[in-house]
């Protein structure tokens, strides 16, 4: 302990790791986030890429806290930079306060001074055997400042690697020492100073994101089919389902189009099974006409937008909110809906969830809109209730002179399906009578039509309602859906303000009976959402007459750092 | 068992009299009825167009959606419940133009069920435009100085694709054209069943008469097993050829998920494995 420290860390540190495509970064994060879920840590980590395979600028944050914390902040505690362009591509973020750990080659002569500490993990790691090790030494070096026992990262380490060979193995344990090493080194002659609160209880929390979150959910709502086209954000769901495919029995075919992928959901629905259709703006837009068939039928059915920001192919690996009055207005032809946007990784479970079984019991289209950020950012959580929704399927068995599409009080028509029962199950995207068949009787197209829009009364019973975070008697509200929940929620906690609360709704349409009263209330009214046009905003205004009196907005691909949320809601309310 | 099964009390067909489609109606109740094939087991997909309400006026559980969109719906049918049989019946416009690209996805994937495409070289519904199946020369209200285009070859096309089974049958005949019914329907894989049929009110030139004179049957001697002879016999366009064209058996599509390796329940009767589940989601806590 011979010189001041440059940073002591009592509560968080923000760590970034960024280069090139291609660099192994992911991996970093992966381990890193991991040891230090596993030592009991609050983890958060998210990331932003090109969209590219190889080379380009990308950055993964990852928010190492006592508490639990989960958005970004701009805020760099320690970057560690495996390319020069990416530490050009970060710039703006580095501050005074950063710490550069790295190779200095990388980060240039720009960064002089204490704060920019040399270590040379190439060197390292060709003295170990090749340039390959190098990230096991740095997640190693990071681990060892947050002090992951070395037990419990060699451990992790094994389990990564197994199946490799021994050779391989032992390298890479070799690369931890080494990494280890270099920590010490730095914690010992005092230059840095971590000291974060451990929770035991966090070794035994689950540490996923959101597509893992969506996934589960689906499992646990019953999806056993799942058609897709390829599209960012939105393909890595049908890939893990079709890793689980065989355990959970689940058919995931990847179609020629969307529009088949969309049919094909709608076919397996008829025959009994539980469809998701998983897909982005640009691949819904294709999907539009099947939709439509499915409000024409009745047919339930459930639509994962993963949203990435167009318009057309947009920004493909890139996040916004942009897609929700596309979601509400698709599709010609006029027939209820449900639209749900999952605030958190809990949300992406328990939604996936609840729209098989909204999407079964009420014969309709349900909606869940996520986004790349929410997609791909991981946190650590206490569980998930695989059983939170018992599982009950609305299907009928059918008898002789079955009607698909019988007149009741209720409004409900009972779904039969072929070759479960006697009955024979007809329908058709023409207007139809109560069997099923073509007609152009116009009485029975009005009764028709009263019978599906009906079904919008029924589910008014179900809404979700919005969640008040803050005080009761606030005189201003903040409003937000989806992704954004934890960005506001903890840039409302640093502004400290005491008569501001947050409306966040993660069910979008049709709204819960109660906004009207919660905005009301408000003197102030300020709507945060990731898009330009203010869509929710629009939505709420056509809903309940009430509008926004300012708007947070960010439409650049990225999402709300918790910092410049706190400055525009500082300038909102002074 | 009795076609009678498969009548549909009053029904009110939106058919012209005279139509090709009447003698496919028959042709495929018949052929239903040989094979004993109960309507509650049968699923019918169809799209839009004059054939695709063919199914209407049968008894049979159905999914009439959309123009072009009926094999993936089809292939998902079978796939969620291959105890079902399923045919996919539509005309030459919603198979071969709106739904082109799946038509050549479906022979690929290879579903077991029976693609019957009412092939009347003309678009029936929408009155009279040339269908991606019309002779070159074929003039219309909008093709005026007639059809310049390639007609479609549905018959190459699947062959060329390794469809498991092609064939082309003539509504004027309703024993043969019921016959390959038949054997396509008992074929296990995609089978195309290309059926051509007179338009009487919109297309005056491939008429009863000039399929009479243009068709003639393969007769015993031919291999449906060889492809090279099969794409010959699909690209003869002087006289066209009738029968079964080409023969590739090959696992279905659903035979091949892995959803039924062990356990051929349809989907309909299961649940998810929520033990299953809480060890996926425990394998996430600790390695």
């Amino acid at each position: 302990m011979n010189d001041k420290p440059l940073s002591q860390f009592k509560e968080e540190v923000s760590i970034v790791l960024c280069g090139e495509a291609g660099q192994g970064i992911q991996t970093v994060e992966h381990l890193l986030t991991q040891t230090l879920k596993l030592s009991g840590y609050n983890v958060f980590s998210t990331e932003e890429y090109m969209s590219r395979i190889r080379g380009g600028s990308n950055s993964t944050l990852v928010r190492v806290s006592s508490k639990c914390v989960s958005a970004p902040v701009n805020r760099i505690d320690l970057l560690l930079p495996f390319s020069p362009g990416a530490v050009r591509h970060i710039q703006k973020r580095i501050s005074s306060e950063t710490i550069l750990l790295g190779e200095k080659k990388v980060y240039g002569n720009e960064y002089q001074g204490e704060r920019a500490i040399d270590i040379p993990l190439s060197q390292i790691a060709q003295e170990i055997g090749g340039p390959i090790y190098s990230n096991t030494v740095a997640v190693a070096l990071l681990a060892g400042l947050l002090k992951v026992e070395r037990r419990v990262f060699d451990h992790y380490l094994k389990h990564h690697f197994e199946g490799k060979d021994e050779n391989t193995i032992q390298k890479n344990l070799e690369a931890a020492r080494r990494g280890y090493r270099a920590s010490d080194e730095l914690l010992r002659n005092g230059k840095l100073q971590i000291d974060l609160v451990k929770h035991n209880e966090i070794e035994d929390e689950i540490l996923i994101d959101g597509v893992e979150a969506l996934a589960m959910g689906a499992v646990a709502g019953g999806c056993n089919f799942l058609s897709f086209y390829p599209m960012s954000p939105s393909t890595a769901v049908a890939v893990l389902l079709a890793e689980h495919s065989k355990v959970f029995g689940i058919i995931v075919e990847q179609a020629e189009d969307e529009i088949s992928a969309m049919n094909m959901v709608i076919g397996a629905w008829y025959a009994g099974a539980r469809g998701l259709a998983s897909t982005s703006g640009g691949g819904f837009a294709l999907m539009v006409e099947g939709l439509s068939l499915a409000g024409m039928i009745e047919s339930p059915l459930v639509i994962h937008m993963g949203q990435r920001p167009g318009p057309a192919t947009g920004l493909p690996t890139r996040t916004e909110q942009g897609e929700l009055l596309f979601a509400l207005y698709s599709g010609h032809g006029e027939f209820p809906r449900i639209i749900l946007a999952p605030g958190t990784i809990e949300d992406c479970f328990c939604l996936a969830q609840k729209a098989f079984d909204l999407a079964d019991r009420y014969q309709v289209p349900v909606f869940i809109l996520t986004d790349q950020y929410l997609l791909e950012s991981h946190y650590n959580i206490p569980s998930l209730d695989p059983a939170g929704i018992p599982l009950q399927k609305h299907f009928v068995e059918t008898k002789h002179g079955y009607k698909r599409y019988q007149l009741t009080e209720a409004g409900l028509s009972p779904r039969g399906i072929p070759g479960f029962g006697e009955g024979l199950v007809v329908l058709d995207s023409d207007e139809h009578d109560e069997e099923g068949h073509i007609t152009e009787d116009l009485n029975l197209r009005t009764k028709m039509v009263n019978k599906r829009l009906k079904k919008l009364e029924l589910i008014k019973n179900e809404i979700i309602p919005p969640k008040l975070v803050g005080p009761e008697n606030y005189k201003t509200l903040i409003i937000g859906w989806g992704s954004t929940y934890h960005a506001i929620k903890e840039a409302l906690e640093r502004v400290g303000t005491q008569d501001v609360a947050f409306l966040h709704f993660k069910q979008v349409y049709p709204l819960h009976s109660n906004t009207m009263a919660y905005l009301q209330k408000a003197k102030t009214r300020v709507i945060v959402e990731t898009n330009a046009t203010a869509q929710f905003a629009q939505l709420i205004r056509l809903q309940t007459g009430l509008a926004m009196d300012h708007k947070i907005l960010k439409y650049n691909g990225l999402p709300f750092s918790v910092e410049e949320l706190e400055v525009q809601l500082k300038s909102v309310l002074t | 068992m009795d076609s009678k099964l498969f009548d549909m009390e009053e029904i009110d067909i939106a058919w012209c009299p005279g139509c090709g489609n009447f003698a496919i109606l028959n042709a495929l109740k018949q052929a239903l009825s040989e094979l004993e094939i109960k309507p509650e087991r049968l699923v019918v997909v169809s799209g839009i167009g004059q054939a695709a309400k063919a199914p209407h006026y049968y008894q049979c559980n159905l999914f009439n959606g959309l123009h072009g969109r009926s094999l993936p719906v089809a292939t998902a049918i079978k796939a969620a419940n291959p105890e079902l049989i399923v045919i996919d019946e539509s005309g030459d416009g919603c198979m071969y133009g709106e739904g082109g690209n799946h038509f050549i996805h479906a022979v690929r994937r290879n579903p077991d069920i029976t693609n019957i495409v009412h092939n009347n070289m003309v678009y029936g519904l929408t009155k009279g435009q040339a269908s991606p199946t019309s002779l070159q020369g074929f003039k219309t209200l909008v093709q005026r100085e007639g059809v310049f285009q390639e007609a479609f070859n549905p018959l190459a096309i699947a062959i060329n694709l390794g469809a498991s089974f092609v064939a082309r049958a003539f509504a004027g005949d309703v024993a043969q054209t019921k016959d390959i019914i038949k054997k396509a329907i008992s074929h296990k894989g995609y089978a195309l069943v290309d059926i051509l049929q007179p338009c009487v009110t919109y297309n005056k030139l491939n008429t009863y008469q000039w399929f009479k004179a243009k068709t003639y049957y393969l007769d015993s001697s031919y291999d449906p097993r060889d492809r090279i002879e099969a794409l010959k016999r699909a690209s003869e366009v002087e006289k066209l050829p009738l029968g079964i064209f080409y023969l590739n058996p090959r696992p279905p599509f659903e035979e091949k998920l892995s959803v039924y390796q062990e356990n051929k329940d349809p989907l309909y009767k299961r649940s998810p494995d929520l033990g299953k589940l809480a060890e996926w989601i425990d394998s996430k806590r600790r390695i």
